[in-house]
């Protein structure tokens, strides 16, 4: 009873933050293969000279406040295999001067003879799809500077550090990187690197800084770069506001509700079962000596 | 092989070592070397090494290798300090006594130089109060007559001042000569043997006529005995160091493993092959994933063409990973609340002995959890049972009962009259009480005369003795001087033929000095004098006045006496003196000259010596009785004896409640029909509540177990009491072998050196520090005051210790499983790649720290009062059955935590999913998940709180805070603010709150559903 009186108030709370939230998903990779390649995804994308430019619109449901995330989610992808989530060198990325550390990155530590600069399998498929939204015609801008986590940007990522000999070797992984920038800037790379725990996950794309009213559209304007296609991966597009539990996500506050529905239900239960059949307390016929007298 | 120890004898000093002791196991050079090895002969450790090797293999490695070598190295440098700290004590131990200096004797001059620099054949002096640096064989003393007095406690416990003799040929040699005595003693290699030393002494010219004079035992002083009462000794060192008879005995004792050990290795070896067939199944399923998706993946740009071994490379990965499934800590946490219970009975102060100011001890460290679980007592009578306090009550001279009417014969006033009138009957009845016996008495400086006894008969007899008037008031050397009604009589003791307990009787030869006349005084067991009486002579009366006396549970000794003619002696002598020279079966020799000369015995009376009970007794054996415990009561005395005192102290119950089944017999038939008998009684009257025993006696017993062993087992296990009376140290010995054998847990309970071999024999031996001496309590894992703190030792002490351990080694296996099963179910979500969800950091000090600690504090945890369950000691069922840790009740743990672990995992991944699915994070969140969880089951655990429960449970929450919230500071670490960040948000604390209450309620559910694992 005491647990249903806590549990409920606590799952109405954290639902209705939750469904405070305002969340656009668009599922895009599908829809963005030309008529031409349908079947032949992989082809597509791995063409360099087919045109990746992909158009979308989105409607607002309801009014959003701003700050709005903008996130693209991967399906299917696993950040968090051992050979790939340990394919970096956090050496490297501190410092200038440990250009040379590769160890761990192996198979992506050198090309053409000299280390790569950030190794490893992680930067290596960096997301390469971008997006440009524009509302009644009028460019949107995302803002992309302060998507990564602070401490990274000022512990992690040197800002001495800039990128050499990336996507140098045989294999084109993902985004090639601007090598006249420290990676402390590079906040795309940033928010990739902080690998994901599950095969279902969102980064954050960029945020935008206005308020959407319900009811308008946005058109954006997409390069379907990234291939998801050779492991049936989903690709989406989302926007969503924030509330104080974070984005929109329903588990805690259903599974407080359950539990304290449950409990609810339960202590009516008993409560009933008490009232119509009282059961005698302390009876000492049900203790184990006096059930078996001789205890062998 | 033989020695030969010349007499300061600078050529041989090399021969043998010399006496510095050592009881050292490690020297500085070989610490590491020897105690790896020892601690790597231990499968458990062989197991973590070779994960821990596996793990710096990095393309396997899920984690970093710290999180397995940290443990172990943590954990060998644990044990090995422990090793070190005890090794160093000893050290110090030894180093004392080895500097300490002696006066000795080197090419005829004195000098002192330190006990590690005495060598074989030195001559050694001590003075008063000195402590025997070596074996010695004494060969001058202070006192005219040759002899010393020693007191051997600290060899085997006996407080009595003993006398040790110099040899015959070295009688009346001048101190001053002794620096420059000569000679060679041929004795046998050291042994262990403190009862016995089988030697020659041979001086060379000009000291004696080059006779070979025997040495015995008592021409010795030992080492660690001490010197008393005698101004000065010396002797010629024997056997020095490590060689003496107590460097022999010290011995390592064969470690006793509990069944609560057995069954915790059992369960380790379950989880063992549970964990083979998870990494064998996730092997598979990890290669086949990797051939199908993992391909395409390609990001993760698996080669096409891998080496030889990729295939293993999955497999060996989720061994490392699952290797934590086997908690690393278990047995150093184990090995620490076991030595934490021993103290915990060192300090119990109900235990504590106020009248002979001796606490209860425990020796053995490792084994309190069996205490909990004891099915069978087997326990000694006199000193166990009884005060072994014997006071002398009744006697019968000459078929005259005295005492009969007050019970105190020395009260009796028709026994004072004849003392008084001197009859001659009771004259020469007291004389055998004065004399024949091997009493010291020591006159105080204020003329108060006190007896030294080896045996507590005769200390009752010579009192009661001098109580009539008989008072036995000094020895010197061989004269005994004794004063009857103020007249002084001296004796000269020629021969003492010694009480051993396969002859169950003594005797000694005696001189009177007034008419010169040799007289044989014995005394002994009845069965052991009455067949040796004079024959034609009636001793019928006799026999019923033993009959008589066993009847009120008096212990009975037969007196008797003869005149021996001057030339039988002497050619008796000569007999007595060749087989106490030899070296081959020497006991068994005397045993048979002695017999020659204790024929045609002429009875004088029996003695009645009453041994009280010690309090308490029969409300333990009740007590005892009620939790479930069987006892069998062993002892020598004979059999009516034993069942009065049987009555007595509830051990049986009188007729018609209880029924005593007597098995008898002396040829094989009659054993055998007898207890063929004794079964079919048993199981008919199972039915009915009555209380069945058996009786058996030594001879029956030794029939039985030599050819019916099958039958008598099968009584053994029908019979919840048995007596068995005149047995032999070995015939105790062998019984709990037998009851061992049916797979029972045997408790050994006994106070003498004739239950040693039992208390050894049995899982549990308990001694009591009683009177007669410490042998026992020494040899025995835990030492009591009295009898009636077995009760508490066993329905305290063994019952917290066992439902300790059982939950211990149950929650380190479940809290172990949980976080290995949190990394299986996120292996299946992340390739089955063997990806360690959680840090190597974490990983570490989750086994090491974060859950051990509370864990540890649970060695407070009172499930019941201590009160409850000795009113209630039918509570002590649940222990004895092993109800606590079994198979079922670790499924119940390992059950419980798929299932917290599933809880925990589920609901981590939804509350973080999405955008928020960070690895740190996640990690974090499952982690501190983990950790509220061990709060949580410890305090459910947990019956009785103390303050230092709740400081280790909230004490080590708050740890854990402190502790991440510290390495999230650190730039380098890979959690770098992860900490801050999470406690931040309120999704993590509604996070935990909720796993929280949710494993609340299923908890609740869990107990309500019954067998649940906190029973």
């Amino acid at each position: 009873m005491l647990i249903s009186v806590i549990f409920i108030p606590i799952g109405v709370a954290s639902l209705l933050a939750s469904r405070d939230v305002v969340e656009i998903v668009d599922r895009y990779e599908t829809d963005c293969i030309p008529a031409n390649y349908t079947g032949d995804e992989l082809s597509f994308i791995q063409d360099p000279s087919s045109n990746k430019t992909c158009s979308r619109t989105l409607t607002v449901p309801k009014h959003m406040k701003q700050p709005i995330y903008v996130y693209y989610q991967l399906d299917n992808f696993y950040q968090n295999h051992r050979r790939y989530v340990k394919s970096r060198n956090d050496k490297q990325l501190r410092s200038a001067d440990n250009a040379n550390s590769t160890s761990g990155c192996d198979p992506e530590d050198r090309a053409n003879g000299s280390p790569i600069v950030p190794c490893g399998l992680i930067a290596w498929s960096l997301f390469n799809d971008t997006y440009n939204f524009s509302l009644n015609n009028e460019a949107l801008t995302v803002n992309t500077s302060g998507i990564s986590w602070k401490s990274d940007r000022d512990k992690k990522f040197g800002d001495n550090v800039y990128p050499r000999n990336f996507q140098n070797g045989t294999l084109i992984g993902g985004k090639r990187l601007d090598p006249s920038r420290p990676l402390s800037e590079q906040e795309d790379l940033i928010v990739w690197m902080r690998t994901a725990a599950l095969p279902t996950f969102r980064k954050l794309y960029g945020k935008i800084e206005v308020d959407l009213e319900a009811n308008s559209t946005i058109s954006v304007t997409l390069e379907n770069n990234y291939n998801t296609y050779s492991f049936g991966g989903k690709k989406k597009l989302v926007l969503s506001t924030t509330r104080w539990l974070g984005g929109k996500n329903d588990f805690l506050g259903i599974a407080y509700l359950t539990v304290g529905g449950l409990c609810f239900f339960l202590a009516m239960a008993f409560i009933v079962v008490y009232l119509v059949k009282p059961r005698q307390l302390g009876d000492p016929s049900y203790l184990s000596w006096n059930r078996s007298p001789s205890g062998h | 092989m033989r020695r030969y120890v010349y007499i300061d004898d600078s050529d041989q000093q090399d021969l043998y070592c010399d006496n510095r002791i050592s009881n050292r196991k490690y020297t500085i050079l070989n610490f590491l070397p020897k105690n790896l090895w020892e601690q790597f002969s231990r499968f458990m450790n062989q197991y973590f090494l070779l994960i821990a090797c596996l793990q710096l293999w990095s393309l396997i490695t899920p984690v970093n290798p710290a999180s397995t070598w940290g443990p172990l190295i943590f954990i060998f440098a644990v044990s090995a300090t422990k090793e070190a700290w005890d090794d160093y004590n000893r050290y110090l131990s030894d180093k004392q006594a080895n500097e300490k200096e002696v006066w000795v004797v080197k090419q005829g001059t004195k000098k002192q130089i330190q006990a590690q620099d005495i060598h074989v054949g030195n001559i050694v002096w001590l003075r008063e109060n000195d402590e025997v640096p070596c074996d010695l064989v004494l060969i001058g003393t202070s006192e005219p007559q040759g002899i010393c007095f020693i007191e051997t406690a600290a060899l085997d416990g006996e407080t009595d001042l003993k006398t040790r003799v110099i040899p015959s040929a070295c009688m009346g040699i001048a101190s001053e000569l002794l620096h420059k005595i000569k000679g060679v003693i041929e004795c046998s290699n050291p042994d262990k043997d403190i009862r016995r030393f089988d030697a020659n002494l041979r001086l060379f010219p000009p000291f004696i006529d080059n006779d070979l004079c025997p040495l015995t035992i008592n021409n010795t002083l030992l080492q660690s005995c001490y010197l008393r009462n005698t101004e000065w000794a010396c002797g010629v060192a024997v056997y020095t160091g490590n060689e003496t008879k107590l460097g022999m005995s010290r011995g390592i004792p064969e470690p006793k493993l509990t069944a609560v050990d057995a069954m915790i290795d059992k369960l380790i070896g379950a989880i063992f092959l549970f964990q083979i067939v998870v990494v064998i199944v996730l092997g598979i399923a990890g290669n086949v994933w990797k051939d199908t998706e993992a391909r395409k993946q390609w990001y993760v740009m698996y080669p096409t063409e891998g080496p030889w071994y990729e295939l293993l490379v999955i497999p060996l990965r989720f061994e490392l990973l699952c290797s934590i499934m086997i908690p690393i800590s278990i047995k150093v946490s184990l090995d620490l609340v076991k030595s934490l219970y021993a103290k915990f009975i060192d300090w119990d102060e109900e235990m504590y002995d106020e009248e002979t100011t001796t606490p209860s001890h425990a020796t053995n460290t490792a084994i309190s959890e069996d205490l909990g679980q004891v099915e069978y007592i087997l326990t000694d009578k006199t000193g166990t049972l009884t005060e072994n306090r014997m006071i002398f009550r009744r006697c019968c001279i000459n078929g005259i009962f005295y005492g009969n009417e007050s019970g105190d014969a020395l009260k009796d006033k028709e026994l004072l009259n004849a003392v008084g009138s001197n009859n001659p009957d009771v004259i020469r009845f007291l004389t055998v009480m004065a004399l024949c016996n091997t009493v010291v008495p020591l006159k105080s400086k204020s003329g108060v005369i006190s007896y030294k006894a080896q045996s507590q008969d005769e200390d009752a007899l010579v009192h009661a003795a001098a109580r009539l008037h008989m008072v036995l008031v000094n020895k010197n050397g061989n004269i005994l001087e004794i004063n009857f009604n103020g007249l002084v009589i001296l004796y000269e003791i020629l021969d003492t033929l010694e009480f051993t307990s396969d002859r169950k009787r003594m005797s000694v030869v005696v001189k009177d000095c007034q008419n010169e006349k040799l007289i044989l005084l014995s005394k002994g067991a009845d069965e052991a004098i009455l067949p040796c009486a004079v024959s034609g002579k009636q001793v019928r009366t006799f026999v019923e006045a033993v009959e008589q006396y066993a009847q009120l549970g008096l212990r009975t000794l037969c007196l008797a006496w003869r005149e021996l003619r001057e030339d039988e002696y002497k050619e008796w002598s000569l007999m007595f003196k060749d087989a106490n020279s030899t070296f081959v079966d020497r006991e068994w020799k005397l045993a048979e000259v002695c017999q020659r000369l204790e024929h045609d015995l002429e009875i004088l009376g029996i003695t009645a010596i009453e041994d009280h009970l010690q309090d308490g007794v029969p409300e333990t054996i009740e007590t005892l009785r009620k939790a479930g415990i069987n006892f069998w009561m062993l002892t020598g005395d004979k059999q009516n004896t034993a069942i009065q005192i049987a009555l007595s102290c509830n051990f049986i119950s009188p007729e018609p409640k209880g029924q005593l089944l007597l098995i008898n017999g002396k040829s094989e038939d009659e054993v055998c029909r007898s207890i063929e008998r004794v079964l079919l009684t048993m199981k008919i009257t199972t039915s009915e509540p009555k209380d069945v025993a058996f009786v058996v006696d030594g001879w029956a017993l030794e029939i039985a177990l030599k050819h019916h062993r099958h039958a008598f087992t099968e009584l053994a296990i029908l019979s919840r009491t048995a007596i068995c009376c005149r047995v032999t140290p070995s015939q105790k010995a062998q019984l709990v072998e037998l009851l061992k054998t049916c797979d029972y847990k045997t408790l050994a309970i006994g106070d003498g050196g004739n239950d040693v071999r039992m208390i050894q024999q049995a899982d549990i031996g308990v001694g009591i520090s009683g009177r007669e001496g410490l042998q026992a309590a020494r040899a025995a894992d835990y030492s009591i005051g009295k009898f009636k703190f077995l009760k508490r030792l066993i329905l305290v002490h063994g019952r917290y210790s066992y439902n300790r351990t059982a939950f211990l080694s149950q929650y380190s296996f479940y809290k172990s499983l949980l976080i290995c099963f949190i990394q299986i179910f996120f292996s299946f979500i992340s390739g089955v790649s063997g990806t360690s969800l959680f840090n190597s950091v974490s990983l570490m000090a989750y086994n090491v720290f974060y859950t051990s600690i509370p864990v540890v504090v649970s060695v407070l945890d009172k499930d019941l009062s201590e009160r409850t369950v000795m009113e209630h000691p039918q509570i002590l069922f649940y222990c004895q059955a092993g109800r606590l840790l079994n198979p079922s009740t670790f499924a119940g743990w390992f059950g419980r935590s798929l299932f917290h672990a599933l809880v925990v995992f589920v609901v981590s991944i939804h509350a973080y999913a999405d955008e928020k699915s960070e690895m740190d994070e996640l990690s974090m969140v499952a982690l501190s998940g983990c950790i509220w969880l061990q709060a949580f089951v410890m305090t459910m655990e947990t019956n009785s709180f103390t303050i230092l429960q709740h400081l280790a449970i909230w004490g080590n929450l708050a740890f854990f805070y402190i502790i991440n919230c510290i390495v999230s500071t650190i730039p380098s670490a890979g959690m770098y603010t992860i900490m801050f960040r999470l406690c931040k948000q309120p999704s993590y604390w509604i996070t935990m709150i909720y796993l929280m209450e949710l494993l609340c309620i299923s908890a609740h559910c869990d107990c309500r559903d019954g067998p649940g694992a906190s029973a």
